[in-house]
């Protein structure tokens, strides 16, 4: 019933249409306007749905979005990100230009960069949002970067994003007793690129990456790649504009030594960071890691992981970044898609958000230049052996151009990949 | 009338979106796709394809699974049908099998691998008792780079469907009465039915067989959760690249596609070539008249192997089961160290739409195939016709990879204007229902005894009574089936639900999907089991329901 008058009320502006196919988009600057126009909305969220807290926030987003703005808000669960780009871009491809069936995307890095290349989104946005200003973006400027990539109002924040490392307390500090045998001047986790190869070394099969092109195990190619080059500064610019072979040489002379220590002797790999996660669940894996910095904390809640396990940042800082939200170029519903990005940035949500209770996503927000009542609201909650100190986060790495992720994972591949 | 074109129409139904789906990905794999700007044909999609690393090993691999599943599978089967000729053992192994059949691909994939994994049921029964493993060996069992964990998975799954098959099809052969002749002349019960019997039946379940083929070699599912990954099977790594961030790799998924469809077909003349092979083999066999060699070790493998293969997927079933009550588990712990109902309790507020779209688009979709399917059927009988060669293209959607055409099938779809909508779906779904559907009613409706019919018509009766008030409720019990084969399908569909409901609609399995890429086994072993008790559902009313109504006639509740 409720696809049926959606599809009508989707219809009806269509008909108005000229063929130019400009249809009249609100316009952010006058949020009033955009409040009007999206009551009564009904705005398809498409989301990465791998997470059950996640999916449980965004239930919650989607009660409170009814509540204030008389939105209705669907979760569309996904597998992959990729799977609503292609969506929208089949849309493109067969003259949908006002009907999509996008309204709103969890995106960031290549698949935002792809989209905007491909004016398959919509926009400037971000930056009329009322809630956009409490992100200070004059101080935090990468909550307007994605990837290098300046998002120009193409996408609103939503979370941050940093690689944290986990690991099993009990077997690192060698309580089990094989390990005290065979490990047991090893009681601190690898700090840096460097130590990690040693420890690999000294405790063998109990590490490994996501297998390449899954964005966790890539993310972690660019951070070895940072920690080992002398020419950080050529990654912050179009892969094409430096020697590929000369920079990244350091690195696969460190892979190759690294693999034949890894689990599976290198010869397998988990295909993404939730595999990894379960096989420290299965007690395959000593030391893992994550792009969200909240994981290991809830996975032990969630009984995947053993309640011995503690994460930390090492030493030299990890790479981080924001992801966010944006809408199709051909959304059918603009200002519900507005309303929700800008709820997301509410300090309500971002701190509901942020509660390790809920999901434990970073807020966006510079909480420090919030008001006393803001700040309030992001009170640290309980203790958590499991989680990361308050303050690990602060050593974020920015994450290289896109491209340059795109030329590792092909380079990765034709390297690993057994013919 | 209308029944004259029902055949008409169930063949335009299902070739048509095939052909077009096929078309549209025919045309990006030779580089034209203008909304990404390719505007001329070229072929560089085919070189990049080529160029990808390993890719000849990933066609060697779907090949050679698809091949090796479909035989082993066959010969499980076969061996079993041969060794249980009039025994007792028949009747339970084959109430074991059956609901298997409702088990989706991907539960038991999951089952599967949480059995044989290094940190598995399995290891962690024997550890550290028999094995002295505080940890987990650092062993490669699941996704090993051969694919024989892939083809296990697969074989569990295909055992089921092929004995179905085979149960269907050989009343019709009077299995009993052509072993009595050969017994007569002096064979073991055993070899008499690999001798008389089993040349007949091969022809019968061929096409099963072939579709068996096309599904093991162009399978995504299971190959994700059994297969190998560097690199993986062929289907793997297009879906890869179809959802690849950087769009131009469309052009080369494309072209990967068109490939999955020569890899298919060039399966399916292989394994054309071995039947030869095996004919001639057997011809020379049969005729050498040999009465009791090898009767005693055929008897033994057709019941241990079929057996072996059940065990193995239930009792994955039942870890799939002990983990979606676990609460933390560490190896080498035979049991959970404690039990919760946290993973339950969060996923049943959930539950309830995704069940409910389930639920109806299966029984819409089954119950248009069985409309179908009879329409067809009945027009045959009518016209007395010999079944029209055009109906084996009923047969395509089975044969073409789904992966191969779906994807080009979504942009016919937005070029129609058609909305993402239960009804697309159910249309999606019914593409792979109604073969299944037929496949499984059509040999007992054409088997059905023409006395009955005729006998009614001397007494009066029009040609619609007959249908109604002497076919139908006596063919009642493979009627049902077939609607439990239809059920299963429809609710195993991902790709065709995702696809074409634009990801809007959500099902137990898109779900279950979805949540499986978070990894979380207990959650995966929460929804596996959920997708798993639906179908059952529909297998239990098949059953159950003619044995309800026909309590009074024993010939009338059916074998299954």
């Amino acid at each position: 019933m409720r696809a049926f008058s959606s599809r009508l009320s989707a219809a009806l502006p269509a008909l108005l249409l000229t063929t130019t196919g400009l249809q009249a988009a609100p316009d952010p600057a006058d949020w009033e306007a955009v409040l009007d126009e999206a009551r009564g909305q009904t705005v398809y969220w498409y989301a990465w749905a791998g997470e059950q807290r996640t999916n449980d926030y965004i239930d919650w987003v989607a009660k409170r979005v009814d509540e204030q703005f008389d939105i209705e808000l669907t979760h569309v669960k996904i597998g992959d990100t990729a799977e609503a780009v292609s969506r929208v871009l089949a849309e493109k491809q067969a003259g949908n230009h006002d009907e999509g069936n996008v309204d709103l995307i969890w995106i960031n890095g290549e698949n935002f960069a792809t989209m905007k290349a491909n004016d398959l989104l919509f926009g400037p946005f971000a930056e009329a949002l009322p809630n956009f200003a409490l992100t200070h973006p004059e101080h935090n400027p990468e909550v307007v970067t994605d990837f290098t990539l300046p998002t120009e109002g193409y996408e609103s924040p939503w979370g941050r994003a940093q690689i944290t490392f986990y690991y099993d307390s009990r077997e690192l500090r060698g309580d089990s007793r094989e390990l005290l045998e065979d490990s047991d001047d090893i009681v601190t986790p690898p700090q840096d690129i460097h130590a990690l190869l040693e420890w690999a070394d000294a405790n063998p099969g109990r590490f490994t990456y996501p297998r390449i092109p899954d964005f966790t195990g890539s993310t972690f190619l660019k951070q070895a790649l940072i920690a080992l080059t002398d020419e950080d500064e050529a990654l912050y610019a179009p892969v094409e504009e430096s020697d590929f072979v000369a920079v990244t040489a350091p690195l696969w002379d460190y892979l190759d030594a690294l693999h034949p220590h890894l689990w599976r002797s290198g010869r397998q790999f988990p295909a993404t960071g939730p595999e990894m996660r379960s096989l420290m669940g299965d007690g395959e894996l000593t030391l893992a890691f994550t792009f969200t910095p909240s994981e290991p904390a809830a996975a032990v809640a969630d009984y995947e992981l053993p309640p011995s396990t503690r994460s930390y940042v090492p030493e030299g800082g990890t790479l981080g970044n924001v992801h966010f939200v944006a809408i199709p170029y051909n959304s059918p519903h603009k200002a519900g898609a507005m309303a929700v990005a800008d709820f997301l940035l509410s300090p309500e949500a971002q701190a509901h958000k942020q509660d390790l209770a809920v999901w434990g996503d970073h807020t966006v927000l510079d909480v420090g230049r919030l008001d006393d009542d803001g700040q309030a609201l992001f009170a640290l909650d309980q203790d958590n052996p499991a989680m990361l100190p308050a303050d690990a986060l602060q050593r974020t790495l920015p994450e290289p151009h896109p491209s340059w992720m795109t030329a590792l994972q092909d380079a990765w591949q034709a390297r690993y990949i057994g013919n | 009338m209308m029944l004259r074109l029902a055949p008409v129409l169930l063949v335009i139904l299902l070739v048509a979106p095939i052909l077009a789906g096929l078309a549209m990905a025919l045309l990006p794999a030779f580089g034209y796709l203008p909304a990404l700007g390719g505007e001329s044909l070229t072929l560089a999609p085919w070189r990049a394809l080529f160029a990808e690393p390993g890719i000849w090993r990933s066609v060697a691999v779907s090949l050679a699974s698809g091949l090796i599943a479909t035989a082993v599978s066959l010969a499980v089967v076969l061996l079993y049908l041969a060794a249980v000729t009039g025994s007792r053992f028949d009747r339970w192994i084959r109430r074991l099998v059956s609901p298997l059949l409702s088990v989706p691909h991907a539960a038991a994939a999951f089952g599967l691998a949480f059995l044989i994994a290094p940190s598995g049921l399995i290891a962690r029964l024997a550890s550290p008792g028999l094995t002295g493993w505080e940890r987990p060996p650092d062993l490669v069992i699941v996704q090993d780079p051969w694919g024989l964990s892939l083809i296990a998975g697969l074989v569990i799954k295909e055992i089921p469907f092929l004995l179905l098959m085979s149960l269907a099809a050989l009343p019709q052969l009077d299995p009993d009465r052509r072993i009595a002749m050969a017994r007569s002349l002096g064979y073991r019960p055993t070899l008499a039915w690999w001798k008389v019997v089993a040349p007949s039946l091969y022809p019968l379940i061929r096409l099963p067989v072939f579709a068996v083929i096309a599904y093991a070699s162009s399978v995504v599912d299971v190959a994700m959760i059994l297969g190998p990954t560097l690199p993986p099977t062929l289907s793997v790594s297009i879906l890869a690249w179809f959802s690849d961030p950087d769009l131009d790799q469309r052009f080369m998924a494309s072209a990967g596609a068109i490939l999955q469809l020569g890899v298919t077909a060039t399966a399916l003349a292989i394994w054309w070539g071995l039947e030869r092979l095996v004919a001639r083999m057997m011809g020379g066999w049969i005729a050498r008249g040999g009465r009791r060699r090898g009767e005693a070790g055929l008897r033994v493998a057709g019941k241990l192997w079929i057996l072996l293969a059940t065990a193995i997927a239930f009792v994955g079933i039942g870890g799939l089961a002990i983990n979606s009550v676990a609460g933390f588990w560490r190896f080498p712990d035979a049991l959970p160290g404690s039990v919760t109902v946290t993973h339950w309790a969060r996923a049943l507020p959930a539950l309830a739409g995704p069940i409910a779209s389930t639920a109806l688009i299966a029984l819409v979709s089954t119950l248009l195939a069985t409309i179908l399917a009879l329409a067809a059927l009945e027009n045959e009988q009518r016209t007395g016709r010999h079944p029209s060669r055009a109906l084996w293209l009923l047969y395509l959607p089975l044969i073409v990879p789904q992966i191969a055409f779906l994807f080009g099938l979504v942009v016919v779809m937005e070029h129609l204007g058609t909305r993402p909508t239960h009804a697309l779906i159910i249309f999606g779904h019914l593409l792979f229902v109604l073969p299944y559907v037929f496949l499984s009613l059509s040999e007992a409706y054409r088997r059905f005894d023409p006395r009955w019919s005729q006998l009614a018509l001397t007494l009066g009766a029009s040609r619609n009574a007959v249908f109604w008030r002497v076919r139908l409720p006596m063919l009642l019990a493979p009627m049902l089936t077939a609607m439990a084969v239809g059920l299963a399908v429809s609710i195993g569909q991902y790709l065709p639900t995702q696809l074409l409901g634009a990801g809007r609609v959500t099902t137990v399995t898109t779900e279950a999907v979805s949540l499986a890429a978070g990894g979380n086994r207990r959650v995966i072993g929460v929804w596996a089991l959920v997708q798993a008790c639906l179908p059952l559902a529909g297998f239990i009313i098949a059953i159950g329901l003619p044995k309800l109504l026909w309590s009074n006639r024993r010939g009338m509740q059916g074998a299954p």
